[in-house]
């Protein structure tokens, strides 16, 4: 049970979650069942994210994608009636040629990444590092960080528009 | 390679075990005498009318689409709260530009009637 | 006196002593210890539960001027477990309409959520499984899920009630967590860090606690923790008069008791966070070395679960729109205004 045994079989496990979450999210017949899975599969992502020793975003991953996001659909689709029995006919004349292409991207992209080096930075993971995020946000990316907020504001007034609209 | 999180990867698992280790043990000990009555979906005794779904009710989406946008808003004050003492007046004031935006949209809503149960 | 520390590290030696010489690797032997802890933990939060219901019942009672259970035991003091060993072996109905994965695992997810947050508690001095380092924001993540617990169990019991009760405890703990998260915020801004241990160790005599400092915070944290365990006076979704028993409707037997117990280490989850981010967690209010830690940390915690079973009996239950209104029109800009108040604080004072 060395170092690197764990390591590979946690990040396997994990991939293994968020792939095989991911693959019921979209062939799920029931939607709820897919909401489900997604919160699955974000929380898995989380995990991976951890194994990179990236905690705080590991912890906003949950907080606003599962506890967020994942609940803002899960919400949408309970509200959406008729769910549990939708039997999505699949119209799939093109099965086969759309396959095929997809299969052709798979190995386009396998190609593409096998080669590429990507360059990891040398430089030491900050000991803490929420800080070090936070000295960034407040000095570097001083206006990315404020644009969020009128970004976040448009989905605000976005939202109450289209609620008083029904 | 133990990290922090090793234990909460424990925890998950055993936690998890241990619950479904302790309904499989209800499972063993319970009875199980199944009967059509009981079998029925609850609504006060009398036999359900209709389906399971209710009204579409806009404002549960609402809360929850304000929750989202708050949270985000949350999210991002955490790294500033943790560095806010060692940066200077200025980062206070750049979050105080931050909130206020939000509040106005907050203000917004209310005054819009979205934040009403009714 | 009484260290635990001590006692643990010791039997820890001869634990993994045993196991080296057995031939594991350090690795599977820290794996198998952080099992050990997390199913003893589970007991000791399990025992913890346990003792609340009971107390519960008894607190509730002498309110009302009656004497609750009294026979099971002394005073009824083995009345909760005589309750679970009753609902081990009820029979478990689920109706035919259940969405039966989504129901199964509801009470699941609901309750490992609530234990996922004990790993980072600071129990006592040095009896913290792991101090993370985003160890608030953690617990505050974790939570989250209760939310997803409450939401497929509404779901997936496939009944008006149900569902009904499941989006009214889902809107309510969402709208509550934000005030929450804020009040935690100004905290964090005094103490500059996130992990519970070490706020605790900061707060060394009675005159560092954090309430001191954050009065305002502190209020609207109860307030919101209140609401976020479903208790009275924010108790709607669970109300005996409405709604049947909300999201729980279709439970019963074991799901029904992680569903119950889960609301328990919740409200006690709530009791530990005022106690470590506000009241100085294990520290005697005279410094560190002042008695057992733990017991201090106990002492503290059962206070204010006892002030949320207090809160129960003292006050009228909130409508559901002077619920929702009271979140977003009152605590939330009051959350913000703490923040505000925190920031210009500190920047004068330091």
């Amino acid at each position: 049970m060395s170092d690197a045994f764990l390591t590979n079989l946690t990040f396997y496990v994990l991939s293994f979650c968020v792939i095989a979450g991911g693959i019921f999210v979209v062939s799920s017949r029931n939607l709820f069942h897919s909401a489900v899975f997604l919160v699955f599969t974000l929380f898995s992502v989380a995990g991976i994210f951890v194994m990179q020793h990236a905690y705080f975003l590991a912890a906003i991953q949950v907080l606003i994608y599962v506890g967020a996001v994942a609940m803002l659909m899960i919400f949408g689709v309970m509200l959406t009636t008729q769910l549990t029995n939708v039997r999505l006919r699949h119209v799939n004349e093109q099965a086969w040629p759309a396959f095929a292409v997809c299969l052709f991207f798979l190995g386009f992209l396998v190609y593409g990444l096998w080669d590429t080096p990507f360059k990891i930075s040398q430089a030491a993971a900050p000991a803490e590092v929420t800080r070090a995020i936070g000295t960034l946000l407040m000095t570097e990316y001083v206006l990315p960080f404020e644009v969020v907020s009128v970004l976040l504001l448009v989905a605000l007034i976005g939202a109450v528009v289209i609620a008083k609209k029904e | 390679m133990v990290s922090e999180f090793t234990a909460v990867a424990v925890f998950l698992l055993v936690g998890t075990g241990i619950v479904l280790f302790t309904f499989g043990l209800a499972k063993v000990i319970r009875p199980s005498a199944p009967h059509p009555v009981k079998l029925e979906t609850y609504e006060c005794g009398e036999t359900p009318l209709g389906t399971a779904e209710i009204q579409y009710n806009v404002r549960f989406y609402i809360y929850a689409l304000l929750f989202v946008i708050f949270d985000v808003e949350v999210v991002f004050l955490f790294p500033w709260a943790l560095v806010y003492r060692s940066l200077g007046f200025f980062a206070f004031v750049e979050m105080l530009i931050f909130i206020a935006i939000l509040v106005f949209g907050l203000f917004y809503a209310w005054k819009k009637g979205v934040l009403k149960w009714f | 006196m009484l260290e635990l520390r001590g006692l643990i590290d010791a039997i820890w030696g001869l634990i993994s002593g045993l196991l080296s010489g057995l031939g594991f690797s350090p690795n599977l032997i820290s794996l198998i210890g952080y099992a050990i802890i997390a199913a003893v933990l589970f007991g000791v939060v399990a025992l913890i539960v346990l003792f609340l219901v009971w107390w519960e019942r008894k607190v509730s009672a002498h309110m009302q001027d009656r004497l609750g259970p009294m026979r099971v035991g002394w005073h009824g003091v083995i009345q909760t477990i005589a309750d679970a060993l009753k609902l081990l072996q009820k029979e478990d109905i689920t109706p035919k309409a259940i969405d039966f994965p989504i129901h199964f695992w509801a009470p699941v997810i609901t309750f490992v959520a609530a234990f996922m947050v004990y790993v980072t508690v600071p129990f006592g001095k040095g009896l913290i499984v792991s101090d993370l380092s985003v160890g608030i924001l953690y617990i505050i993540a974790i939570t989250t899920f209760t939310v997803i617990g409450l939401l497929m169990a509404g779901w997936g019991s496939n009944n008006k009630y149900s569902l009904l009760g499941g989006f009214r405890s889902a809107a309510q703990v969402i709208s509550y967590e934000v005030p929450l998260t804020l009040a935690l915020l100004g905290v964090i801004m005094i103490a500059q860090t996130l992990s519970l241990g070490a706020i605790v160790t900061q707060q060394d005599t009675i005159f560092k606690w954090y309430v001191w400092r954050q009065p305002l915070g502190f209020a609207i944290f109860w307030i919101a923790a209140t609401a976020e365990c479903n208790r009275t006076p924010f108790d709607l979704p669970e109300a005996d008069s409405e709604l049947v028993a909300g999201f729980v409707t279709e439970y019963s037997g074991m799901k029904f008791a992680m569903f119950f117990l889960a609301e328990f280490v919740n409200m006690f989850t709530a009791s530990v966070i005022a106690v470590t981010l506000f009241f100085g967690g294990w520290m005697s209010p005279f410094g560190p070395d002042f008695g057992p830690s733990w017991l201090w940390f106990l002492g503290k915690t059962l206070f204010f679960v006892f002030v949320l079973m207090w809160f129960r009996w003292t006050y009228p239950r909130l409508r559901v729109d002077q619920l929702m209104g009271f979140a977003w029109k009152v605590l939330l800009p009051l959350a913000f205004l703490n923040i505000l108040l925190t920031g210009i604080g500190i920047y004068i004072f330091d």
